[in-house]
């Protein structure tokens, strides 16, 4: 608990510079209690989203979603394609707003970046040998460096879960630093790939690592584990954002990504930003969906909220 | 930006109240003489007329009872009450919503705990005694355990048809019949529940409700022809009835108040420690006997804790009982408001700070913001005495003997919390708290198979599990 | 050669592990012997007594209250001919020492029978076991003088409370017996303790007393005054125990009810997670 106390802000910058301070930092905080945390997300799921405030929530949601394609099958055709959704992502009513980033693989961005250029959507790039991690440093860096120099503004990168499990905390927290300073202006999204730590405990750590080390967002996870996004574990990071923000004035967002399919999922999140953080993180600026299939659906739900009429997955394009 | 929640009203179509009700005596409905109103606390609008029981109208329903003992329920094979109790589980499971609804607007409380907790259990609670009916002599109470008699069953508002699933269904499956006494303020789910026990057909006189206040309940307990008496309210009235049984043989189990210590220790997981402490007094409007009405917070945390207490009870959704998204519904009635403001009043004038978050109350109905008194001392009377309302009072600690001295320092000694991550301290603390129910890393939790009751002044006998079914067999 | 002259023994009280004489000076003659008279200021010292020794006896481990419990059969058992030349008949001390011996080796095990996990619907570690209530008043029987206050005594500490007992006020010197017996057997000095006197002066005070947990009224034969007992003892909600009928047969299985009857239940939730 003593990490959110006012007088430990000035000393937080100074973690990283020892791997014993950051052990120490890292393990003083609060322990989640799995039991606790898992009914809180679930009573949260529990809010009732109707009418005007769903319209609000879907507008939002869309507004937040990271329009993400990361298959080793996607062309310059095919992102192109999603660039122009992302833009317009129901050409038929001009009043649905546009999405809040493209996310594709390093090799992909010249292609988007194309399409968006002058537009206020956003292009993010996973980077640093997604989604395993497993490159040299150097590697990790070029990658990053070359997807900022082909046109991506965010950087998605994945932590060296390895080092991290191992309790290697300075690792993981120089490889982040690194990272951040290969991004330039581009904003980093630090990924945790939840999926694999384990415990809640390791979230919140994890939360905090990526944070001091600099991180403008942390993300739940690849999408590539079989493990994704969670309430629970986005409860966990938002609580740690919420924390960070006390501790040493600084905002970070928060992004979950996979398995957040439909609408209704989509609600259960922006409710528990909601009633976790409050309205400061309630923005594309500070909060993101790294989604594909999401974006139909909530597409789907504002037609029937507009008509009245429910509509089908003919009515929007797949990709 | 701001996201307001829109309204979600919970339809209450799907109850059917009517004008007025009799009693349920004999397995049917009499119509009395004395009616009185039964109001929505958080409109004052009435929502029916009920019977207020007088002697007579105990007398015929504690005959009834008897009758029905001593012919069918007595002689009947548990396998046999074992299937009554399973179909009125099954019926109340299919009418979970209908009564969820009536409870809410009978009550106050808010639908999302009377449609995801007090139904959930009060299923249960039938569902896990009806399995008992035909397995008493392997309950640990001798080869052949006999139940008392009739059981007269007084019960109180704040859960009124889970309270009266706690004390039908141990009775019923021990073998005994009831007469029951609901709450005045909160007699229609009990009423309701009447009707179930029609349409599962249980034999005629098994189950009487008789309705009305203090004096039907004066009446029902001081009958002679009861044998067992099992009450839950307050401890004043539990020690009347203590007393007025003196002498009568008749076999007693008290359920009454309390003034738990929900305690939180500097290495607690803070985060569920404040969902919590939350759960624990703002939970049914703080109408809960196990409330955790004293939060002892050790000094070195007291800080970081009262700002998420805050910035959580900043949160909580005060308002319209049926809407899906409330937290806090109404106080139950104006008796008990008043009571609340006249303990808070004390404990703003008795020195401690008080604070609630910003918060809109409706204009008619009976309201209470969710209040926390911090700088309390063990001497405040927000501190030692039941306030049964969203009312939290806030001390501190500096070591764990002074957390377990304060926690003990109490006549009552129903329930307490403890937080930490620290094992051995969960265990050393539990082992020392003066209480029935010890919630560790967690508040408020509740099952069919687990006892529940208190030490002290807070009542003898266990209600749940085993254990309750002492109180309705010959042991 | 003249016979000897006999030593007379004084019977006492039995507070806090020592013989004190009552305060108040008082003595009657019973059983051709005086024996202290006790007042509501002696049943007052020995419910302190009892209170201060509630944390040890109640914080000792079951083995060790069960080995304790043992000894004194086995002390009892020494001193089989000094009840019987007090009149106890020798197979009611012979029983006597087989009802310690009986509940000693419950000590360890009514917490397994009588508690135990429940297997509630959710991720929660559940258990429910039994503690002593604390400081226990007990109206003796009248008879049998000794069995019938084992029969007492043994099931109310064997769980760890402690009792102050009011002893047959017609046969208090087989009670003042065991309680030498009880003060060399290792029992903690306040476990047990006994008055001698009219019950009805010690019992209201004992009843009526806010810092009494628990009531037996066991030899309480006159009803109006059982009934005035459990009235009062509803004043701080005492679990009382009533009157055993006076044709009780002390010597049959004593069952668990007397132990049960003199705890709480309680119930520890723990969540289960990683």
């Amino acid at each position: 608990m003593t990490a959110t106390t006012t007088s430990a802000r000035s000393d937080l910058s100074e973690l990283g510079r020892s791997e014993t301070a950051l052990r120490t930092f890292l393990h003083g905080l609060p322990g989640v209690d799995q039991v606790g945390a898992e009914q809180r997300a679930a009573q949260l799921g529990t809010r009732s989203i109707k009418t005007t405030a769903k319209a609000q929530a879907i507008d939002l949601a869309i507004r937040m979603v990271d329009l993400t394609t990361l298959e080793g099958a996607d062309t310059p055709g095919k992102v192109r394609a999603l660039a122009a959704k992302a833009l317009r992502p129901d050409p038929a009513d001009p009043t649905c707003p546009h999405v809040g980033a493209v996310c594709v693989y390093p090799a992909m961005v010249p292609h988007v970046a194309e399409v968006l250029r002058g537009s206020a959507v956003h292009l993010a790039s996973v980077a640093t040998a997604f989604p395993s991690g497993q490159a040299p440093l150097d590697v990790k860096l070029a990658d990053t460096r070359a997807a900022v120099a082909a046109g991506a503004d965010e950087i998605d990168m994945v932590i060296n879960r390895g080092a991290f499990l191992a309790g290697r905390y300075a690792e993981v927290y120089d490889e982040i630093v690194a990272t951040k300073e290969a991004c330039g202006d581009a904003h980093l999204k630090v990924i945790l790939e939840t999926g694999e730590l384990a415990t809640y405990d390791n979230v919140r750590r994890a939360s905090w690592l990526g944070m001091l080390a600099g991180g403008d967002f942390i993300k739940t996870s690849t999408g590539k584990v079989p493990v994704a996004a969670t309430l629970p574990v986005t409860l966990v990071m938002l609580e740690a954002v919420r924390d960070f923000r006390a501790a040493t004035g600084r905002q970070v967002g928060v992004k979950p990504a996979g398995g957040i399919k439909n609408t209704k999922d989509a609600i259960k999140y922006l409710v528990m930003v909601n009633e976790t953080v409050g309205g400061d993180w309630l923005s594309p600026d500070w909060f993101r969906f790294g989604a594909s299939s999401l974006l139909n659906d909530l597409l789907m739900q504002r037609t029937k909220l507009t008509t009245g009429i429910y509509s089908g997955p003919d009515y929007f394009t797949l990709d | 930006m701001m996201f307001e929640y829109a309204p979600a009203p919970e339809s209450r179509a799907i109850v059917d109240i009517r004008s007025s009700y009799g009693l349920f005596i004999d397995g049917r409905f009499v119509d009395g003489e004395n009616l009185d109103k039964t109001v929505n606390p958080a409109t004052e609008e009435v929502l029916a007329e009920v019977t207020w029981a007088g002697a007579q109208d105990v007398d015929r329903a504690v005959r009834a009872a008897r009758k029905a003992y001593d012919k069918v329920w007595g002689p009947m094979p548990g396998r046999d009450r074992a299937k009554y109790l399973y179909r009125i589980a099954r019926l109340i499971q299919e009418r979970s919503r209908e009564l969820a609804v009536l409870e809410s607007l009978d009550n106050g409380k808010p639908i999302r705990e009377s449609r995801d907790v007090d139904l959930p259990l009060v299923a249960a609670h039938f569902f896990y005694y009806a399995g008992w009916a035909d397995k008493l002599p392997y309950a640990g109470f001798g080869a052949d355990p006999r139940p008392l008699g009739v059981a007269a069953q007084v019960i109180p508002w704040n859960f009124p048809l889970l309270m009266l699933a706690w004390k039908v269904a141990p009775a019923l499956a021990a073998g005994n019949t009831v007469v029951l006494k609901p709450a005045e303020t909160t007699p229609l789910t009990a009423l309701l529940f009447a009707e179930i026990c029609q349409q599962a057909d249980l034999p005629a006189g098994v189950v009487n409700i008789v309705t009305g206040a203090g004096d039907t309940g004066r009446a029902l307990v001081e009958h002679p022809g009861v044998d067992k008496v099992a009450f839950t309210g307050s401890t004043e009235v539990g020690k009347a009835i203590a007393r007025s049984v003196a002498g009568t043989g008749k076999k007693v189990t008290l359920e009454l108040g309390g003034k738990a210590a929900n305690i939180v220790y500097d290495d607690a997981p803070v985060d569920q420690a404040v969902e919590g402490i939350v759960n624990g007094i703002f939970f049914n409007q703080g109408h809960v006997c196990c409330a955790g009405s004293r939060l002892l917070v050790q000094e070195n945390v007291a800080e970081q804790v009262l700002d998420a207490l805050k910035r959580r009870m900043a949160l909580l959704r005060v308002g319209d009982p049926l809407d899906k998204n409330t937290d806090v519904g109404a106080i139950n009635s104006a008796a008990q408001l008043a009571r609340i403001r006249e303990l808070s009043d004390a404990g703003a004038a008795e020195g401690a700070q008080r604070w609630s978050p910003p918060c809109e109350l409706p204009e008619r109905g009976f309201w209470f913001a969710p209040t926390i008194f911090t700088g309390v001392t063990q001497a405040h009377r927000v501190a030692r005495e039941e306030i049964f309302g969203p009312v939290l009072s806030v001390l501190t600690f500096r070591t764990p003997a002074e957390a377990v001295e304060k926690a003990n320092n109490t006549p009552y000694g129903l329930s307490a919390g403890i937080w930490t991550d620290k094992g051995s301290r969960i265990l050393w603390t539990a082992d020392r708290l003066r209480a029935g129910v010890v919630w560790a890393n967690t508040f408020n939790k509740f099952d069919p198979t687990s006892p529940f009751g208190g030490y002290k002044e807070s009542g003898y006998g266990r209600e749940g599990g085993r254990h309750g079914l002492e109180g309705y067999l010959n042991v | 050669m003249s016979e000897r002259v006999a030593v007379r023994k004084t019977y006492k009280l039995f507070i806090g592990g020592k013989f004190p004489r009552s305060e108040s000076g008082r003595s009657y003659l019973v059983q051709s012997a005086n024996v202290s008279l006790a007042s509501r200021k002696d049943a007052r010292d020995a419910v302190v007594a009892a209170r201060a020794a509630v944390k040890g006896w109640s914080g000792a481990t079951a083995y060790n209250r069960g080995q304790i419990l043992y000894r004194v059969a086995e002390m009892l058992e020494g001193r089989r001919e000094q009840f019987v030349a007090l009149g106890v008949p020798g197979g009611e001390v012979d029983a006597a020492v087989d009802r310690w011996v009986w509940y000693a080796g419950w000590a360890d095990k009514l917490p397994q029978v009588y508690g135990g996990a429940n297997p509630v619907a959710g991720p929660y570690f559940n258990l429910s076991a039994p503690e002593p209530t604390g400081v226990v008043a007990v109206v003796a029987p009248e008879s049998p003088a000794l069995l019938g206050l084992v029969g007492v005594i043994a099931p109310a500490i064997v769980t760890g409370n402690t009792v102050v007992v009011a002893a047959s006020p017609s046969a208090p010197l087989a009670a003042v017996t065991l309680a030498e017996v009880l003060a060399t057997s290792d029992l903690p000095g306040g476990v047990v303790n006994l008055l001698t006197g009219r019950i009805t002066e010690t019992a209201p005070t004992l009843a009526a007393h806010l810092d009494v947990n628990a009531i037996d009224l066991a030899g309480v034969t006159d009803r109006e005054l059982a009934t005035e007992l459990e009235a009062g003892a509803a004043e701080n909600l005492k679990r009382v125990l009533r009157p055993v009928p006076a044709d009780h047969d002390w010597a049959g299985d004593p069952g668990l009810g007397r132990m049960t009857a003199l705890l709480e239940t309680k119930t520890v939730w723990h969540p289960k997670g990683v």
